[in-house]
């Protein structure tokens, strides 16, 4: 009772009971709105591809409803899954993009490690150095990284130009820095009893390093494998510049190289070839998400 | 099973020397406890004795061997730190079994000494579980295990109960004794809770500023502290510090509170403090427990006095009391019978048979 007269000594004051509810309803209502805007936004492209890629050529160049499909076929996958060309396209990213990860987390691992816990001097200049190497944008670098594989080839005569495996040294060199600073923030964020432990435990860096760091930061080594995959297989202006032979070609650059003919634009299978190149990166995804999962740490220490 | 030894220890940051040489012997099978304010070098003391930060300079020594260059894997020690550090993606059994495994002990063996300290511990029924299905206590419980299945010449405690709620503090304290009682492992345990250092240790090491105050057993800090560092430190309520003079009157040494409250000393009292000082300006330290109500016979050295209460606080087993004296606040200990009312006098008595004096610009007890 004394609590509901303090609340109309204050007539002009508001009143707070449910408006924290008040707001949190707005809140909701503002946050669907624009996550159905952005998700519409979004999911456009692809289920405009999808659709172009389901239709004859005939019907793509017929004046018909864009939007909607009325003779369906699977003539262009069939075409794409058959042709040499484009499985070889699609072997060369996976291969460019596997080996690009591993080489990736065999650096990154280990020197996010160093720099995050074995304190030396420089270490944080050196953390800080990685991660501004990543801010030089890689249009900039391709001229002179092409100009070292090419004076690389006249001095050894090891040709390394138009070769596609040339990609698996260049790519590194956009997703280590990057690769290494998450896994920077990631150990950063293991408390630092749990290395005491295993070092008093008997464990030496290197297995404080693979039996505890590596299982406890899980989630980031996953992130940081998702980021490095992704980079290495929607590369375009690398491969462009690096890889010109037909066989060379990776599956972005090739797609647009050998389906394009003069001015005659392929539409049907581009728009195929699109999607089914989106599709490796789309499973890891959803493959790798079971394992994404936060908190992993939950336990460690006081929790 | 060892004894560590500290020689003229010194741990110094930059410019801030946190460790300022200490010396310290701990025998075989002690139990001994580090206490302080935080920032007095107990948690670095610890920390330079497992190998987790370097020595600037003096000499550490486990079993007889100085250390100060052997990483802390070779050191022979286990840890168990406050916030648990439990391997997460581990269960309990393989948390409490990595040294082991790390060393390569046969899997029997291993398994027996997991078996063994989960039935001292009483968590056999979590071995198969995550740290985080488990509660703070259990988790405590574990990284104790962690530490006795090393059986290691010397557990290194820091600051292991101070995660845990009030309730399942006191029974860990017991837990921990009882754990000590068995394995017999000479044991450092750092602490700012002077109840758990006064409860657990063989013996106290009181520290302050980096430097060492005072060691004893937890009697003997409690009933002869050395200054008033450690008086004040130990004890709860805090022991209550009086401005006084010593003088002469009608032939016995008195200490003088103020121009109206005089208390003649005791003979054996007396004997002590003669050769003090008359004039010097003095500090008399009297717990809580030796300021009581009066009782309606004479006792020696007990002097009663009037007083009238501020505040008073009943725990049940004694009602707390406040009241000012030569213009302190004063803390006493009555009787929960005594008619102790907020604002109301009570006549009171002190026990100057187990008073301190200190002198007041050293703070060193006379």
């Amino acid at each position: 009772m004394s609590s509901f007269a303090i609340d109309k000594a204050g007539p002009g004051r508001k009143v707070k009971f449910g408006s924290m509810s008040r707001d949190r309803v707005w809140a909701l209502r503002w946050s669907y709105f624009f996550l159905t805007l952005f998700a519409i936004i979004a999911l456009l492209p692809p289920i405009y591809m999808l659709i172009t890629s389901l239709k004859s050529s005939a019907e793509i160049s017929a004046a018909t409803n864009p939007w909607w499909v009325f003779h369906p076929t699977l003539s262009n996958y069939h075409e794409l899954l058959t042709s040499n060309q484009f499985l070889r396209f699609f072997g060369n990213s996976a291969a460019i993009s596997i080996a690009v990860v591993a080489i990736t987390m065999a650096i990154s691992i280990p020197a996010a490690f160093a720099l995050s816990r074995m304190k030396f001097w420089g270490s944080a200049t050196l953390a800080t150095g990685v991660f501004l190497t990543y801010l030089i944008p890689d249009s900039l670098l391709f001229i002179p990284l092409f100009k070292m594989f090419a004076l690389f080839g006249d001095w050894t005569g090891i040709q390394l130009i138009n070769r596609w495996y040339v990609l698996i040294f260049i790519y590194p060199t956009l997703t280590v820095p990057f690769c290494t600073w998450i896994m920077i923030g990631y150990f950063a964020s293991i408390p630092k009893e749990l290395d005491e432990a295993a070092i008093i435990d008997g464990a030496s860096w290197f297995q404080t390093l693979t039996r505890i760091f590596i299982p406890v930061a899980l989630p980031g080594l996953i992130a940081a494998t998702i980021f490095a995959f992704t980079v290495s297989w929607a590369q375009f202006l690398y491969p462009l510049v690096f890889t010109t032979s037909t066989d060379q070609l990776v599956l972005p650059v090739g797609i647009i190289t050998t389906l394009i003919k003069g001015d005659v634009f392929n539409w049907g299978q581009i728009m195929t070839g699109a999607l089914l190149g989106a599709a490796p990166p789309l499973v890891i995804y959803a493959f790798l998400m079971d394992y994404y999962i936060a908190g992993l740490t939950a336990g460690a220490t006081k929790g | 099973m060892a004894e560590v030894n500290l020689r003229k220890v010194v741990k110094r940051y930059d410019d801030v020397e946190a460790v300022r040489g200490i010396d310290l012997d701990i025998a075989d099978h002690e139990f001994v406890v580090l206490v302080g304010p935080s920032g007095c070098g107990k948690s670095t003391t610890l920390r330079m004795i497992a190998g987790l930060e370097d020595i600037t300079d003096g000499d550490i020594m486990i079993g007889g061997d100085v250390v100060n260059d052997v990483p802390p894997k070779d050191r022979d020690i286990a840890m168990v730190f406050q916030n648990y550090a439990l391997y997460p993606h581990m269960t309990v059994a393989e948390n409490m079994s990595f040294g082991l495994r790390l060393k390569r002990y046969p899997k029997a063996e291993i398994k027996a000494r997991i078996d063994e300290a989960a039935r001292m511990l009483d968590i056999v029924e979590l071995i198969d579980r995550k740290p985080k299905q488990l509660s703070g206590g259990q988790r405590q419980r574990v990284a104790m295990g962690r530490a006795i299945v090393r059986n290691p010449k010397v557990f290194l405690f820091d600051e292991p109960l101070s995660n845990l709620d009030a309730k399942l503090r006191v029974q860990m304290r017991i837990e921990i004794k009882k754990v000590h009682q068995k394995v017999r492992t000479t044991t450092v345990y750092v602490t700012h809770d002077q109840v758990e250092a006064m409860t657990l240790a063989d013996r106290v090491v009181v520290m302050n500023k980096g430097r060492i105050e005072q060691i004893g057993t937890p009697n003997d800090l409690y009933h002869k502290p050395a200054t008033r560092f450690v008086a004040a430190f130990i004890g709860s309520p805090a022991m209550n510090f009086l401005p006084c003079r010593l003088e002469e009157a009608a032939g016995r040494l008195h200490v003088r509170l103020t121009e109206q409250i005089a208390f003649p000393l005791p003979s054996d009292r007396a004997a002590r403090y003669r050769n003090a000082n008359p004039g010097q300006q003095l500090l008399l330290g009297l717990r809580p427990e030796h300021i009581t109500e009066a009782k309606p016979h004479a006792e020696p050295g007990i002097e009663p006095f009037d007083a009238t209460l501020d505040v008073t606080e009943p725990m049940g087993m004694e009602t707390l009391i406040y009241f000012n004296l030569a213009g302190k606040q004063v803390c006493g200990r009555v009787n929960p019978n005594a008619p102790a009312r907020d604002g109301q006098p009570l006549r009171l008595a002190v026990d100057l048979n187990n008073m301190h004096l200190l002198n007041e610009a050293t703070g060193a007890v006379i």
